[in-house]
């Protein structure tokens, strides 16, 4: 063997450790949650990569405790309502801030940049109060209505560099045919806009459902908690014994369906974030 | 402008120029505002409104059970110097010290996470079988729920019976376990980790993005001058896709200074990581106190508007706006 042939073959060897080494870091922590969530108590603090015994003990007592099922109620419809939302005013206004020249249109796209920059933190006590005026104080709609702080700016920021893609003709011949930027909107940007929708819709769901400040905050009792909230303060009868098991079989629960999402969706969510940066 | 324009109606009378100069030009205008005017109501009422909100409040004495019957205190939520002692926020130590640890934290682990990020994104870059694979896998932590991932953190910095202690252990690194999440010497590389781990996906994507941009010509010229590969990632490829890799800073950035869940899972309101949004937070909620968290909140704000202000004004002909539709 060559030195040249050599050098080669260290360099393969080389870069498959390293993938192997970045897989077993983004998996390993998520894949030992699995197997603790597995576990029955009194295997609970032995170290091992497999569990010896298996036992659904864990998920039992989780999906036993009926503020955990509200919980998981609650967050699906949050996360589905702002989503809604974020969507219906996003596409109109990306229409506007895409295909339309008008004056003050970059003032209005940097004040959506700069809501997106927010610290959620600078208007915790001002939304306090508007969610107790509407009295929406611990009530899922309070959260949907917060929530757009932070999905919506994203949601246009985003629609509009996929807007601004569409070809010019399609819209000069709605023009030509005497219709109105409504119709324009619905019947040829909206066929079209899909993908992008679905883009989006996706990451907003996913930010919704992980949000924890604004839960943790705006809700007061188990019964109107989201899952980050209910998770962050599952604890057990002791406040120095943490009842792990239930903990990481919740965790598990609230995850998988984000991981599925993100493995069939992958493509749709590389392309979305991107686009919300690199183009913006 | 295209040809169908051209045999459009409006060509004909070429007096009133495009049709951008007539009444379809007017009625797009106004739709646009029409469309925008949704949008522009909810962000007042759940950003511009409640900012302004906070910024007055921050100057009254108003507490979290009476919100409405308040009295201007002036800037004595900030700054007061009363019987040869400061009070305020700006006279807390505790405060201080969370600015200290929100910008320890915010530049380590945006600095780690570029680093580990171009490291990931030059391997998914790579031709490689299984890569489709490799990809959906470092996204994983980025999907995760940070108080999922906190959570799955605590568990193995666990003290007693974690695995990382474990590990470490059997390996002749430490003697004794170490509590990751209470020693206050440690703690704060915890938070770090954690960060580190959840949000390395982000960054290495938007690397990744910037890489697949980058022309092929350069390398293969580099190929046949024989140049060392890593010269070239030196020379080539980091200042070109650095325009993108100060976006992903930036962005990061600005999240990492108002960094709240991940802190709070973990060491709860340890001072010792103390971030200035559990610090506004503590304030606001747990001692009720909206006058006085409402001014750290302030503060947090202006730090982070000051930065967005520096960030847009040196690299304003970089960041396109979109003058063209």
């Amino acid at each position: 063997m060559t030195s040249r042939q050599f050098n080669k073959l260290a360099t393969r060897l080389g870069f498959w450790l390293l993938v192997a080494f970045v897989v077993v870091i983004a998996v390993f922590p998520f894949y030992y949650a699995v197997i603790t969530s597995f576990k029955p108590s009194s295997d609970l603090f032995r170290v091992e990569l497999w569990p010896s015994t298996w036992s659904l003990a864990n998920y039992v007592q989780v999906f036993t405790q009926r503020s955990f099922i509200q919980a998981i109620f609650n967050s699906i419809l949050i996360a589905t309502s702002v989503v809604f939302i974020a969507l219906l005013l996003g596409i109109t206004a990306s229409y506007a801030l895409g295909r339309v020249r008008f004056r003050g249109r970059s003032t209005v796209l940097l004040v959506i940049l700069g809501v997106s920059m927010f610290p959620q933190v600078a208007v915790l006590s001002g939304l306090f109060e508007v969610i107790r005026a509407l009295n929406l104080y611990n009530n899922p709609g309070g959260l949907i209505l917060s929530y757009t702080i932070f999905t919506l700016p994203f949601t246009v920021w985003v629609l509009t560099t996929f807007m601004k893609q569409l070809p010019m003709e399609l819209e000069e011949a709605a023009i030509m045919d005497g219709a109105t930027p409504w119709i324009t909107i619905t019947k040829v940007f909206l066929p079209l806009m899909w993908p992008a929708m679905a883009t989006t819709g996706l990451l907003a769901f996913i930010a919704a459902w992980n949000e924890f400040l604004f839960a943790l905050t705006f809700t007061l009792t188990d019964s109107q908690r989201t899952v980050p909230v209910a998770i962050a303060l599952l604890s057990g009868g002791s406040a120095y014994e943490l009842p792990w098991g239930p903990i990481m079989a919740a965790s598990v629960v609230v995850t998988v369906p984000l991981v599925i999402l993100v493995i069939i969706f992958q493509r749709r969510i590389v392309s979305g974030l991107t686009a919300g940066a690199v183009k913006g | 402008m295209s040809t169908t324009l051209e045999s459009a109606p409006a060509a004909a009378r070429p007096q009133q120029g495009r049709y951008r100069s007539t009444k379809v030009r007017r009625q797009r205008v106004r739709a646009a505002w029409t469309f925008l005017a949704p949008m522009l109501v909810a962000l007042t009422l759940v950003a511009g409104w409640p900012l302004l909100r906070t910024f007055y409040f921050s100057f009254t004495d108003a507490t979290l059970s009476d919100l409405s019957n308040v009295f201007f205190v002036g800037l004595e939520n900030y700054l007061v110097y009363d019987d040869g002692q400061w009070y305020g926020v700006l006279a807390d130590p505790i405060w201080w010290r969370a600015v200290w640890n929100t910008a320890y934290f915010s530049v380590v682990s945006v600095s780690l996470e570029v680093v580990f990020g171009i490291i990931v994104a030059l391997i998914l870059n790579a031709e490689f079988k299984g890569r489709t694979f490799v990809r959906a896998a470092v996204l994983i932590p980025w999907a995760i729920p940070t108080i999922v991932s906190a959570q799955m953190w605590a568990w193995m910095l666990n003290d007693q019976f974690g695995i990382i202690n474990q590990i470490l252990m059997a390996l002749g690194i430490i003697g004794a376990p170490i509590a990751w999440t209470a020693d206050a010497s440690y703690s704060m590389w915890a938070v770090i980790m954690v960060d580190v781990w959840k949000t390395t996906p982000f960054v290495a994507l938007l690397a990744l993005a910037a890489l697949q941009m980058l022309p092929k010509d350069c390398y293969e010229a580099a190929e046949v001058d024989g140049i060392h590969p890593v010269t070239v990632f030196f020379k080539v490829t980091l200042p070109l896709i650095t325009p993108a890799l100060m976006v992903a800073v930036i962005f990061r950035l600005l999240d990492a200074l108002r960094v709240f869940d991940v802190i709070y899972v973990l060491t709860s309101n340890s001072t010792s990581t103390m971030s200035m949004s559990i610090y506004a937070r503590q304030q606001l909620v747990e001692f009720q106190d909206v006058g006085y968290g409402s001014a750290a909140s302030t503060l947090l704000f202006l730090i982070i508007a000051l930065a967005t202000i520096a960030y847009l004004y040196l690299g304003r002909n970089r960041l396109n706006l979109g003058g063209d539709a």
